[in-house]
This record gives structure tokens, sequence and C-alpha cells, in this order.
């Protein structure tokens, strides 16, 4: 099919998202972490069973080891625009890489946690007709975000297949 | 626009026009609790009714009645009647149940006034509602299959559902309820204009359809002359828009509606105890005719399935283990006195008994057949219904045989679609079963229904991708070490390609052959988790919409997933932008015929 002009593929490179997710992240483990342990804590000072301190500790542990890991796991965040297709990976622990091509996209979502906006960031979420395809990159600076949806809603507008 | 000026009987009703249901759908869809009701409170009240009459025409019986009267005077929540009766209220309560007939049958009569239909070249949409309107309509190429069912009743009353699927949930246009052969031609006519084929051709097939299957309930000479009106209307270059969509007033004056009472053709009034007969004989054929008219399809296509065969697979399907646990933990209830156990799980052991039975009831009479606007799959018994997928909507297929199945050799086939709603799983769950059961020479037949297009090169690969193990005959095998993560199926683990199919074989237990189409694959995923990790493995898994499928090839090299992965992103794009299926008909080649 002719091709119109203005629907090429930017830049065929991996980016990474930026490094200000971290703080999302560890924000959001944080807040996670407190209200565990502060439950924990207040069943220690209730009831008093013999776990409750312990529990608290190993939430405590787990989300620190957690958030030290933060970085990396930010780091490993990676998505790419191919010619066709989109490409995303992430993980270190469980590695996942998806490819979604531009034709297949059926609608792309612009998120917003509070964190991230107080960041300036925002959260793009690709949806195929596939609800297994699960695709959604986090930690893109806002303007960036609505630049990419732009080029890729024209993309897929160029490829559009059938369901 | 030929708008006739008088209301003919319409044999063709997808000639842009708008058109009404069959008269009797209102009592077909909530009416029938409306005669259950009322046939309840008339049983109930016979007795009464009798006792009333009695005196009347039985004057020496009033003595004995005389003490009966008195205890109804008192009594008006056992007795409405008798206290209506004996407070002189009957003149009132007549009324009252006048008034409510006549709501109702005028109910009834709006609720099929405003609800009317059109198929236009572009899509098929329905206006219906009384105080809230609705006007719902479905693009042609967005079709992904067209259901007509015939539940119990409504075949009696010589009617059809007829339901259009297309993607997404709940988006599916129904329309209940149509005349049984009118159904039949709707669902032609929708799938040829979808399929994007000329005119000509459209109006030609209905000619042809015309002479071979004379509408019901209609005089020969009216439908003759009908026909050629329809004909006109498809052949008029789409007219579909002279009538503004904005009216919603129901249109009061629209040409053809189906009334079949309204004609005032002469000739017809003639012999109305003859075409009663008539009526009733073309119901009885209706009731005994195949499910699958063997006009449309060629007959070797059809796959059979033996009742033995229904009824063994069932026996052997995994309820059984469920019935087996139910009727133990009964059993073992009931002799140890718990009578709790009897109220907890009979229930859950009728829910099953009738599982098994419907499941039965509905492989009876099933048919599948390729016909030139897709795979027309047929079932039931009683209630009978029956599904067309047009060609290019099957996203995913999978072959399945559970262990018990094994020795008898049968596999059951079932695909993902576009648009099957998950919300009603009992229904989802018989549109997406393609194949209730089948022998391997049935699961290649209905393969080759399925994927027309890459058949010649699928074939082949079924064999190996159904029974077979380890490489060879064109599957990819598992390295050993894949052992620690699936001690029993890592064998059969492997997966193959062929002209735009990935093919991926599984499972031990449960061996299944997953089939998907790369031309709709959504996208691609791999991924490993730290166990995969140090043994150089990963998992692939093919993502397509939402169906009781998933296509997913548990272990495979890490190097070889790699690769695979690209393939499989690049033939997908690749096969994406030349799969023209959604205009099946229009194709250079012509229809894909199944004969």
């Amino acid at each position: 099919m002719p091709e119109p002009e203005g629907a090429h593929v930017p830049d065929d490179a991996w980016r990474r998202v930026s490094p200000k997710y971290i703080v999302v992240e560890v924000v959001g483990s944080l807040i996670g972490m407190v209200v565990f342990v502060g439950g924990l804590v207040v069943v220690h000072l209730l009831w008093q069973p013999w776990w409750a301190l312990w529990a608290a500790g190993a939430v405590a542990l787990v989300s620190i080891v957690g958030i030290a890991l933060e970085p990396r796991r930010v780091r490993s965040i990676r998505y790419r625009l191919r010619d066709d297709d989109l490409l995303f990976r992430r993980g270190i622990m469980f590695q996942r890489q998806v490819a979604v091509p531009y034709g297949r996209m059926q609608l792309i979502d612009i998120t917003r946690g509070p964190v991230a906006r107080a960041l300036g960031l925002a959260e793009l979420k690709f949806v195929t007709a596939a609800a297994a395809t699960a695709v959604t990159v986090p930690g893109i600076p806002m303007e960036e975000a609505d630049r990419l949806r732009d080029e890729l809603v024209a993309l897929a507008e160029t490829r559009r297949a059938g369901l | 626009m030929s708008a006739p000026a008088r209301p003919a009987p319409v044999t063709n009703l997808a000639d842009g026009e708008w058109h009404r249901l069959h008269p009797a759908s209102p009592l077909l869809r909530g009416g029938l609790v409306f005669i259950a009701v009322l046939g309840f409170v008339i049983a109930n009240l016979r007795e009464r009714a009798v006792d009333l009459l009695l005196p009347v025409f039985a004057p020496e019986a009033d003595e004995e009645l005389g003490p009966r009267y008195d205890e109804w005077q008192s009594d008006w929540v056992n007795d409405p009647i008798g206290g209506v009766v004996s407070h002189g209220l009957v003149g009132w309560a007549l009324l009252a149940l006048a008034v409510v007939i006549v709501a109702v049958i005028i109910g009834f009569w709006m609720s099929w006034r405003m609800h009317t239909f059109r198929v236009t070249r572009e899509a098929v949409e329905v206006r219906r509602g009384i105080l809230f309107r609705s006007h719902r309509s479905a693009r042609l190429d967005r079709i992904q299959g067209i259901n007509v069912s015939r539940p119990l009743f409504a075949r009696l009353f010589g009617t059809a559902k007829l339901e259009v699927s297309v993607a997404g949930q709940s988006g599916n246009v129904e329309l209940s309820y149509l005349g049984s052969s009118l159904a039949d031609g709707l669902r032609a006519d929708i799938l040829r204009l979808a399929s994007g084929v000329r005119a000509e051709r459209a109006a030609a097939d209905a000619a042809a359809r015309e002479a071979t299957a004379p509408s019901q309930a209609a005089p020969a000479a009216a439908a003759t002359a009908a026909a050629a009106a329809t004909i006109d209307a498809v052949v008029a270059p789409a007219g579909t828009g002279a009538r503004p969509d904005g009216t919603g007033d129901g249109a009061p004056a629209a040409p053809g509606t189906v009334e079949p009472g309204a004609a005032p053709a002469g000739p017809a009034r003639q012999a109305v105890g003859a075409r009663a007969g008539a009526l009733v004989n073309q119901r009885v054929d209706e009731f005994l005719a195949p499910e699958l008219d063997p006009d449309l399809a060629p007959p070797e296509s059809v796959v059979h399935l033996p009742i033995p065969r229904v009824i063994g697979s069932t026996v052997l399907g995994g309820s059984t283990i469920w019935a087996a646990i139910l009727i133990a933990i009964i059993a073992v209830g009931v002799s140890t006195g718990q009578t709790w156990v009897l109220f907890s799980f009979v229930p859950a052991a009728i829910g099953l008994v009738s599982y098994m039975w419907s499941r039965i009831t509905k492989s009876l009479r099933y048919s599948i057949a390729g016909t030139p606007d897709g795979v027309r799959i047929g079932h039931g018994l009683l209630s009978t219904g029956n599904q067309t997928i047009p060609p290019g909507r099957i996203h995913a297929i999978e072959a399945t045989q559970w262990v018990f199945w094994r020795p008898f050799g049968w596999w059951s086939i079932r695909i993902n679609v576009a648009g099957h709603s998950v919300a009603n799983s009992n229904e989802a769950a018989q549109r997406t079963t393609v194949l209730p059961v089948g022998t391997v020479a049935d699961v290649h037949r209905v393969l080759a229904l399925l994927l027309p297009d890459a058949a010649a090169e699928v074939d082949p690969l079924v064999g190996a991708g159904l029974t077979g193990r380890g490489a060879g005959a064109g599957f990819s095998s598992t390295p050993r070490r894949a052992v620690w993560l699936r001690p029993f199926s890592w064998r059969r683990i492997g997966w193959a390609a062929a002209d735009g199919v990935a093919l991926i074989r599984r499972g031990a237990l449960v061996r299944s052959l997953t089939l998907v189409p790369l031309a709709r694959m959504q996208s691609v995923a791999v991924s490993a988790g730290p166990i995969d990790r140090t043994l150089r493995l990963s998992a692939l898994r093919l993502h397509t919409v939402t169906g009781p499928v998933s296509a997913v090839l548990p272990v495979v090299d890490r190097d070889e997933a790699s690769v695979l992965f690209e393939r499989l992103a690049d033939e997908a794009v690749a096969r994406a932008a030349s799969d023209t299926t959604h205009h099946w008909g229009a194709l250079p080649g012509g229809a894909p015929d199944a004969g």
C-alpha cells in the first residue's frame, strides 16, 4: 500500500525510560511497605501473636531489597520502534519481550499517576485485540509521550490491518 | 428508491430498506412468559370457574354450594375471584382484565412497530425501543460471524433468530425473530454484501433462490411480483440513504413490512383451508428437515458424528470425574447419615447431569461444511442453531485430546474468534467448539475447512502434530534439559510453520495442537524466568484475541526462541499486510470455493 509521508519510523534504537521513574516505583514500594508493616505492628500491639513482628521484619526486608533493585529494574525497561512493530522488553529476573505490529494497535492510552504527574512522567499503554499483549511503557516524559502517541497512531493508521 | 405503494410480502430483506421483524417476535421474546403466567392463573382458577358456572347450568346443585359462597366472601387472599363475585365487582374485574390485555397487546404491537432493521452495503442497522430509542449499526467488513438459531418455540412458529456478531464485547446485533427461510436468505445476503461481490451477482443469486425456495406464507403470484421488485431494489444503485436516519418515528410508512395477512391479493383468498394445511405441512417439513440444507454445501465436506460417539465421548469426558467425585460424596454422606450433604451436593449433581445432557443434545445433528461465504456449523436436536464464520475470522485453532479419549482416537477442536463474548460462558463455549468430538480424519477435514488457503501445506504436518513426539516430520525438537520443567510432555513440545500458519504441539496427558494464522496474530512475546535462564530455555507466547485457545510454546531453546520470535514478528506483519480476507468475495481469483 502507498505510505503517506510523515508516517516513517522516527528512530530505530533501543530507548530507555526516564531515570526519574525510579522515584515513582520507590514511592509505590514504600507506601506498600508502610501499609503492610504498619498493619502487622498494629496486630502485634493489639493481640501480640508471636509471628507479627517477624512478619513485619520480613516484609520490610523484602521491600528494601526490592527497592534496592529498583534502579536495575527500571533500567531494564526498554522499547524500540522498528519499521513495522514496537519491541518492548523488561525484567531482570523474569524477562519478557513483546513485539506488537503497529497495524494491530487498537488504541493507545496515556495514564498518569499522582507521583508520576508530579515528576512530569506519563505511562503509555498499547491495547491490541488480544488481552494478553499487555504492553505498558512507563516513565516517559509527558511531552514525549504525547508526541510518541501521535506518531504511533499515525503509524498504526498507515499499517492498519483487520482484526 | 422504488417505493411500492402496496404492502407486499417481502422476500428479500437486504435491499437497503427498513424492515420489521416477524409479527410474532414480541410474543416469542417476552410474551411466552406472559402466556405461561396466564396459563398458570387459568389452570388454578378452572376449578373455581366450574363451581361458579355450575349453578347456572345445574340449579339443583345450588344448595350444596351455599355454605361455600359464605367462605368465599371472607377469604380475599386465597380466593380473589370468589370475593369479586360475591361483592358484585365482576364488571370492574373484567374491565381491569381487558385493560391489562389491551395494554399488553398495544405494548407488543408498539415494540414490534418500533423495531426495524435494514441491511445496506456498509452495515446492518437496528432501531428499537419505545421510550428509549436505540440505533445500533454493525459494519459489514467487521462481521465476525452470523448465527441463526431456532429455539424450540420459535421453530413451532416457523421463525428464527439471526445474530450478527462483530468484534467487541456485547456488540452483537440481534434480529429476533424472523421468518425461518427469510433468516437464511438474509444471512446469505449479508455475507454476500460483506464479501464485496458485485450487485449483479447478488441479484442473480437472489433470483435463483426465489425460484428454489418459495418464501413462506406468501401467495405464489405475489411472491413472483415481489421478487421482481426486490431484484430491482438490489440492482438499483444503493439508494439506501434516501430515508434520513434521524426521523426516528418508527417509519410508519416504511414499505415492505413483513405482514403475511395483509396481502390484498385477491386470488390468494380462495381455499384458506388448503393454505392452512400447506402451512402445517411446511412447518412439519421444516421441523424434520436436516439441519443443513444439502443444496448449500458439498456433502463430502460434512463431518458426521455417530450418536454412540457423542454419548461415549461425553461419558468419558472430564465431567465424568466430577460426577464420580460427587456420587462418592453423596453416597458417603447418605450412608453416614449426614443429610446436609444431600442438600449441598445434589444440586451440583443435577447441574452436572444437565450439562452432560445439553452437551449430548447439542452435539446431535451436528454438521460442518464449507460454503463460499465461510464455514457453517450447525447443531441441535430440538432447538437448532447454526453459525457461519466468514473466511479470515479465525484467530486460533486448537485440537485437543483428553487422555480418556486416546484409546478411541477422538479429538475436539476449538477456535478463537473475535467478539464472541466471554459473558455468557455456556453459549460462548458452544460457539467456540467447532468439532465436539471427531476422529483424526475428521480433524484433517475440519482443519482444511477452517484454513482453506493454507490447507495444502498444513495438512502433512497435522498427523505429527496430533500424536507425534520428538523431532522430525517438520516439527522442532525440545532440548533434553527441558525435562526439568516438563517431565512428561517435553518430548512432545515442538513447533512448525507452514504457509503463514504457526503450529504448536504440546501436552502428554491432554494432547494439543494449536494453529495460529499469522495474518491475525496480535503480538508475540518471549519470556524467561530464573529457572528457564539457568537451563537456557524460554517460553514463547503468541497473542490472539480472547478465547479458549492460548498459543503457548512452554519450553524452547533460548537461541531458537529469539530466532523464532523475530521470524514470527516479521511474518505477522507481512501476512497481515497481504491479507485481504475481509473482502473475501472480491478476490481476483473468485471466492475460495469449498467445493
